[in-house]
């Protein structure tokens, strides 16, 4: 077997800036063996658990559903499908309360489960994936609503189709798992390691990458044994699983990236244009599930940990199975249950109320006592100590972006380089001061998109309004042309020396001929003007009146103009 | 059940600024130590007098903005600027003249810019500086160190000499009063006497004046603590102490006896403090790391610019605030370079 062994000639890896080296907590979790989540007899499934537009239902109340059935479709490219978790009867199909930071509801479809767990037709599986065509295999990753499962949910089958951007040289497998307390990636490459494996040959075939580092923090080693074990009996070639230096957040993507390559990924762009394709290890067994069983996306392997929850653990669960269902099957709240949060405690967001259901890029839950996360002080001023820059991995000056995100002077802290901020809360971790930079930075973002999109609409309307003013301006630019054009003419002095006659005059002279003639013309083919035999009196003496008051106007009119002429 | 809405980091948070200002203080017991052991009990009571000089300044001006007193007061900081401005202070200035330079440093210097945070002056040495061009006679009286010293004061003689004024029977302030080793030298060389011959006095120990050299030792202690702790980057201290040291060096080559050596700046007047405790002040000092390099070594040059050729014997203050103002400046200049911009190690 020719595969570059990590202990035979450890690979030079390398440093990002700053990162935290922080208590793991991981242990509490890893303690039992993985098991399937009790089916709830309600599963609530948002339409939305994806980057990209909102997945279309294609079924109506009332109607049945069988267990992998696909239930709201894709809509456009960049979208991803929903699928049944189970067999049941579709009851309602509205807003619900979703895991979102914002708190606020989504359209959701929900289903009341039967408890039979019946399968649908599931499509052919796929026992030799080397014969199949790209485009077959990824079709069947999209069919299967295979989406980014490291948290950024964004559809898998975008991913592995090749760009305009140079070809992929390295596919890396994200096993990092650098946040505290989350262990399900860990989990599954303990317990799925040949999955894990296998789609990772899959991915790896669609983008034709040259090589395959596989990246574990080295505070998981079962993990990098069996995944080691696994990628030898497979026979993946030119593959490597590397154990990195544990060191929040060398799970970032970005982070990840220069650790085991040493590149940077440019700011603003995305690792394929430097030739490296990167993917989470919950996302590579979900591929092979799709393509060697035909199965979708419809379960996932999620952490149940912290103080607040009473066995933790990590469960096999349906998508769409209500957070509160789970946190019974951990053995309930305890009593130091203080924040529920969706995510690891640096990057996650907290939830309102345990109803919402479990989706696709969701990876723990974590229920953290008072002790663990204390209700945060109020925050004093920044002292400039500079913490937040020595920890920050994008090598940000957070002290400069809070003061400038502060004072709201959005141009400034973009100067700073807001938009290569990741977010991973760092800085805000060290920082004496109490101060949730983090949240200083999204609200600076959202103002500057919603800025941006107000420059647009404001951009649309001024374009409008200048081609408008153009108009006008051109339009009456020409009308004054003609006049003077008009003028000019009458001006001009005759150029025949033996003419006399005014231009002006010969202009109305010619008229009063052209009349004349029409007249003489109407009068031949018998034509009278107007109806005038059955006038009463009245009306007679009007015309009459008006006749000579017109010859009149007609004459002093015309010599006013020659007066002026 | 329903769950209160908070933004991450969801983690016990580490540092707070109470804990840093506490780490500062303990930094500072050698240095206060041995500054008591070699200049009497006057220091101790200095250090007391400007702290409560500047929580009450504190306190007064917070009531009057109107902001919480008490989480602003549990911070520390003034105490901090308090203990500073104590070290630099003789040890036997009269009380009132500690209180007027403590109170314009916390009051005019930090809350009149907004508190703490805000203020673009290094608090300590804005007071300081006051008293020194207001009362130049007062602010440069010290004592000599204990094993110098004709006589040692006890401590209720101390305390009668700052409240009072009046020396105990018999000890005439010309007599008990002495000139740092960094007057001392620059004294002597205005009447144009030789280093070696200046140093063949029992004044001198190895490096600067006899016991001060001490204290410069115990203030490094304490700094590289900080350091160890990462209250403060090593950044600041080591520059001022390069840039010093190289100035000191390059004008030492050309004629060693006009300019004294590198060890010397290091180790007199308040460099060593300066380094790790004054300049490092975040608020006021650069926040890059290229910025704090440049910030330092503008600092360590102007040190040996004043002292060699200023109106000063030291001028460690003067350098701080000068710079204090550049810091800013600084900072827009010396932005590191931001992931994934400019010139990769990608090729």
């Amino acid at each position: 077997m020719h595969y570059p062994s990590n202990h035979a000639n450890p690979r030079r890896l390398h440093r990002f800036h700053g990162g935290l080296h922080l208590p793991d907590n991981k242990s509490q979790s890893t303690g039992t063996p993985i098991q399937p989540a009790n089916l709830p007899p309600r599963l609530i499934l948002p339409l939305q658990q994806h980057i990209g537009a909102i997945a279309r239902p294609l079924v109506s109340i009332g109607e049945g559903v069988l267990k992998g059935q696909m239930i709201a479709a894709a809509q456009g490219t960049i979208s991803a499908p929903v699928h049944a978790p189970s067999s049941g009867v579709i009851t309602d199909i509205r807003e619900h309360a979703v895991p979102h930071a914002s708190g606020l509801q989504g359209m959701c479809i929900i289903i009341d489960t039967d408890g039979r767990d019946q399968w649908c037709e599931l499509p052919e599986p796929i026992a030799d994936v080397r014969s199949m065509t790209p485009e077959t295999l990824r079709q069947r990753i999209r069919d299967a609503g295979i989406v980014g499962m490291g948290g950024a949910a964004f559809p898998t089958s975008i991913k592995v189709t090749p760009g305009s951007t140079q070809p992929i040289k390295t596919l890396i497998i994200n096993g990092a798992e650098c946040e505290p307390y989350i262990t399900c990636d860990d989990m599954l490459m303990r317990e799925r390691a040949d999955r894990v494996a296998t789609g990772t040959a899959i991915l790896r075939q669609l983008v034709e990458a040259d090589e395959c580092l596989i990246g574990i923090e080295d505070n998981k080693p079962e993990a990098v044994t069996a995944m080691t074990r696994a990628v030898e009996e497979i026979g993946l070639d030119r593959t490597e699983v590397v154990t990195i230096p544990t060191l929040y957040p060398s799970g970032g993507e970005k982070q990840l990236i220069m650790v085991l390559t040493g590149r940077e990924v440019p700011s603003k762009s995305i690792p394929a244009q430097i030739g490296i394709l990167c993917h989470n290890a919950g996302t590579a067994a979900a591929v092979a599930d799709a393509v060697l069983e035909g199965k979708p996306l419809i379960s996932r392997y999620l952490t149940l940990t912290g103080q607040g929850i009473a066995n933790p653990r990590n469960l096999e669960v349906l998508i769409g199975t209500p957070v509160s269902e789970l946190i019974k099957q951990a053995g309930g709240y305890t009593k130091a249950a203080s924040r529920l949060i969706v995510g690891g405690p640096m990057m996650g967001y907290t939830l309102q109320d345990d109803g919402v259901p479990i989706t696709k890029p969701s990876n723990c839950l974590l229920v953290a006592g008072a002790a663990e996360a204390p209700a945060p002080g109020p925050a004093s001023p920044c002292i400039r100590c500079g913490q937040c820059a020595a920890v920050c991995p994008a090598n940000l000056l957070p002290q400069q972006m809070y003061w400038h995100a502060r004072a709201k002077d959005l141009e400034k802290v973009q100067e700073y380089n807001l938009f290569d901020c990741i977010e991973c809360g760092c800085c805000s971790h060290v920082c004496p001061s109490h101060i949730p930079l983090v949240q200083y930075y999204r609200f600076a973002k959202n103002e500057s998109w919603a800025q941006e999109q107000e420059k647009i609409k404001s951009d649309h309307a001024r374009i409008r309004f200048e081609a408008r003013t153009a108009r006008l301006a051109r339009m009456e630019a020409e009308k004054k042309a003609r006049l003077r054009k008009k003028k000019a003419v009458l001006k001009k002095k005759p150029t025949k020396a033996g003419s006399t006659v005014d231009p002006k005059k010969a202009a109305i002279q010619a008229a009063l001929k052209r009349a004349a003639e029409k007249k003489a013309k109407q009068a031949e083919e018998g034509v009278l003007p107007g109806n005038t035999e059955q006038l009463s009196e009245p009306q007679k003496r009007q015309i009459e009146q008006a006749d000579s008051r017109r010859s009149d106007n007609r004459q002093t009119s015309v010599e006013t103009e020659t007066q002026d002429g | 059940m329903r769950f209160p809405s908070i933004t991450s980091p969801h983690t016990e948070l580490p540092n707070s600024v109470t804990k840093t200002m506490l780490w500062v203080i303990i930094a500072l017991i050698p240095g206060s130590i041995s500054m008591i052991w070699y200049f009497g009990w006057g220091i101790l009571i200095n250090m007391l007098l400007a702290s409560l000089g500047a929580v009450l300044s504190e306190a007064l001006v917070l009531k009057l903005r109107g902001r919480p007193v008490l989480p602003a007061i549990k911070d520390l900081s003034a105490v901090v600027t308090a203990l500073l401005f104590a070290l630099a202070i003789p040890p036997l200035l009269p009380w009132w003249l500690t209180l007027i330079g403590i109170s314009f440093a916390i009051i005019v210097v930090k809350q009149l810019y907004g508190g703490i945070g805000y203020n673009p002056f290094n608090p300590a040495m804005a007071g300081y500086v006051l008293l020194l061009v207001s009362y130049p006679v007062e602010m440069t009286s010290w004592l000599p160190p204990r094993m110098l010293a004709e006589q040692i004061m006890d401590f209720n003689q101390v305390l009668s000499v700052i409240f009072t004024g009046t020396l105990p029977a018999g000890l005439m302030w010309d007599a008990i009063t002495m000139a740092t080793p960094l007057d001392i030298m620059r004294t002597q060389l205005d009447l144009n006497i030789m280093i070696s011959e200046i140093r063949l006095s029992t004044l001198w120990g190895d490096f600067g004046g006899v016991g001060w050299e001490w204290v410069g030792n115990w203030y490094l202690l304490g700094g590289l603590f900080l350091i160890y702790k990462r209250v403060i980057s090593w950044h600041i201290p080591v520059s001022i102490l390069a840039a010093l040291l190289l100035m000191a060096m390059f004008f030492q080559t050309l004629d060693q006896e006009t300019y004294p050596f590198g060890l010397f700046h290091i180790f007199s007047g308040g460099t060593l403090l300066c380094a790790f405790f004054i300049a490092t002040d975040p608020v006021s000092a650069c926040t890059t790391r290229k910025g704090q390099l440049v910030y330092g070594a503008c600092i360590g040059i102007l040190i040996y610019i004043i002292r060699t050729w200023g109106g000063y014997p030291d001028a460690v203050a003067f350098a701080v605030l000068l710079l204090n103002m550049a810091a800013p400046t600084i900072d827009y200049y010396t932005q590191p370079r931001v992931f994934g911009h400019g010139t990769m190690k990608n090729d």
